[in-house]
């Protein structure tokens, strides 16, 4: 079994389940890759936690318990809290934490039996689409590279989650999605990714970013795995996440297999523009023959304030992140200032001490765009144009049943290439706002290749609770293509 | 409108951060770019347009999914009653600097 590594999360499940495996052998093997930490996607391992947890599922496996995912690994985006790891968020100043409790998430996956490798590296709480802000560990903090060329990003915020998935360290991975921090990080790695509807993953235990915004969801090698992770991640939390909705949790696997015939795909204009790069359009535009040719039909659709979302989004998430983030005070946890005259300066020295530029960065828009005066003409105004925003998606989705386009207007950039510009990482994040600032699930799935051999993913958003149709189309697609199956040099 | 950096010396105050010259200076910059995008923003007609405050109140039949919404708010209230168990010595674990269960800070009072 040379290629355990390459296998996805349903064909791991069967081989464990058929006792051909044990979820101890497995471990073992998934450690044994992670030596040197490929592309710096890791912050945190711990071998004996680990082994521990696989030793436990194998208990279970014995007793006869058929949980679908019991025994194969997974690792966390260490935005996620959790006991038997460290949990940094990617910033100095939750370098060190241990959390007391485990993200709800964490837990309903640890209770379904999955196998935790350890924390992925992501960008600082959250905020970057390249994951080149991260700042830990502070002595050496690296960059995570893209196992399809290691002189490009993975994307981000989500980039470790990514990067191992696609160089096959991980089966699987958790990540979450501010404004597009699965499904881009997720299209510039080669990997399918899925944000579920806003409340369907308690957010509980997710360092928060934006609270309005962030959602939780897996990454994997299919839309299959994904439904299969997503299933067991999902559902009610109404004691710990006010946001949390009551629905039931779902199959998510349950409509899979459902052809594609008469399937409306909507087509918005607006994600088809010139700045659309040829090569990103390219083989989008074959995806989108290829689901034809499966049945469904292409629909125009309108998503007018598609551009709007730009300054929306930056205006409202870094609006909230200024509040959550005024909990780092080096009071209660992280990071405290050696020398400081008195409380305030406590405070401002461990902050400025503790917090990336980027960080600062939005905490300063946050303070300005709340601030007495400018509060009615930016942040009020955002709320507006966000619902309007909300309410062009219901229109098109009158005409459609999926709404289809590119994740990102390029394929992944050079290391280096905007992290002196952050306007410029702003805007390359249009495709993937509007849904995050309404709500809507949302999905990347790789469709083919574009320069210089980098992955090209296609984005499905959905209606408010459809994610199983998203997954039913990624995975008819996935049937009908091989996009998905391919992996970087050094992967296999 | 652009910023100034007396504006960037307010908004850092009010944040709890501190900027050296250099980096207030970049931070002005990034900041004055930033805001020309936001301009096309106060060109929209939003004129009886509720302000959206989060996803939930969007959802069609929002309300099947969410019991007990307060009226208007669109979000769920739990019953205010204490419902973790005490975890005191763990959740100070990480904490830069406790004394006898308490969180110590430099002295407020003279």
């Amino acid at each position: 079994m040379s290629e355990l590594h390459t296998l996805g999360v349903a064909a791991l499940a069967a081989l464990l389940q058929k006792k051909e495996l044990s979820a101890v052998e497995l471990a073992t093997r998934m450690l044994a890759r992670l030596g040197g930490n490929p592309h710096n996607a890791f912050l945190s391992v711990d071998s004996e936690v680990t082994l521990a947890q696989a030793k436990d599922a194998d208990n279970r496996l014995a007793a006869g318990d058929t949980s679908p995912l019991l025994g194969v690994p997974i690792a966390h985006k260490d935005i996620f809290v959790t006991t038997d790891f460290p949990t940094t968020a990617g910033s100095r100043i939750l370098e060190g934490y241990r959390s007391p409790f485990n993200a709800t998430v964490v837990q309903r996956l640890g209770e379904a039996g999955m196998v935790n490798l350890g924390k992925l590296s992501c960008d600082e709480f959250a905020m970057g689409s390249a994951n080149e802000n991260v700042a830990v560990p502070s002595a050496h903090p690296q960059a995570v590279t893209n196992p399809w060329d290691i002189s490009r990003i993975p994307g981000g915020s989500s980039g470790g989650s990514a990067a191992a998935v696609a160089a096959c360290l991980t089966p699987a991975a958790t990540g979450t999605d501010t404004g597009g921090s699965i499904r881009q990080p997720a299209a510039f790695c080669g990997i399918t990714g899925i944000k579920p509807t806003y409340g369907r993953a308690s957010r509980y235990g997710m360092v928060a970013f934006a609270s309005s915004l962030d959602q939780a969801g897996p990454m994997a090698r299919s839309a299959e795995d994904c439904a299969l992770l997503l299933s067991a991640m999902c559902g009610p939390d109404l004691d710990r996440d006010s946001t949390s909705l009551d629905v039931k949790a779902e199959d998510f696997s349950r409509n899979l297999n459902q052809p594609l015939k008469g399937l409306r795909v909507g087509i918005p204009h607006e994600f088809f523009t010139d700045g659309l790069a040829s090569d990103v359009r390219a083989p989008i535009d074959a995806a989108l023959q290829a689901l034809q040719a499966q049945g469904a039909t292409l629909v125009p659709v309108a998503l007018p304030r598609t551009s709007l979302s730009i300054p929306v989004y930056y205006i409202i998430a870094p609006a909230e992140a200024s509040s959550n983030l005024s909990r780092f005070d080096g009071v209660k946890f992280g990071h405290r200032a050696k020398d400081f005259t008195d409380l305030a300066d406590m405070y401002e020295k461990s902050r400025t001490e503790g917090f990336g530029e980027e960080v600062k960065r939005r905490i300063m828009i946050g303070s300005y765009v709340l601030s007495h005066g400018y509060y009615d003409a930016y942040y009020l105004q955002a709320q507006k144009i966000r619902r309007m925003i909300a309410n062009d998606f219901q229109e098109a989705f009158q005409l459609c049943d999926v709404i289809a386009g590119p994740v990102a207007p390029t394929v992944a950039w050079k290391l280096g290439d905007k992290s002196a510009d952050p306007l410029a990482n702003y805007l390359a994040d249009i495709f993937t706002l509007p849904a995050s600032l309404a709500g809507l699930p949302g999905m990347s799935m790789p469709v083919g290749f574009g320069e210089g051999g980098m992955p090209v993913g296609m984005q499905l958003i959905g209606n408010y609770l459809q994610e199983a149709k998203l997954l039913n189309v990624a995975h008819q697609f996935q049937l009908a293509t091989d996009h998905h199956l391919k992996t970087p040099g050094g992967a296999s | 409108m652009s910023l100034t950096n007396t504006d960037i010396q307010r908004l850092a105050q009010l944040s709890r951060l501190s900027f050296d010259p250099p980096t207030s200076q970049r931070l002005l910059e990034g900041l004055n770019d930033f805001f020309v995008i936001v301009e096309q923003m106060r060109e929209v007609d939003t004129s009886g347009v509720v302000p959206m405050a989060h996803p939930i109140d969007a959802m069609p039949n929002f309300a099947a999914y969410v019991p007990n919404a307060s009226e208007g708010m669109a979000l769920r209230l739990r019953e205010d009653v204490a419902s973790e168990p005490n975890q005191r010595e763990a959740n100070q674990r990480s904490a830069p600097a406790v004394e006898r269960g308490l969180f110590l800070v430099p002295k407020v009072i003279e």
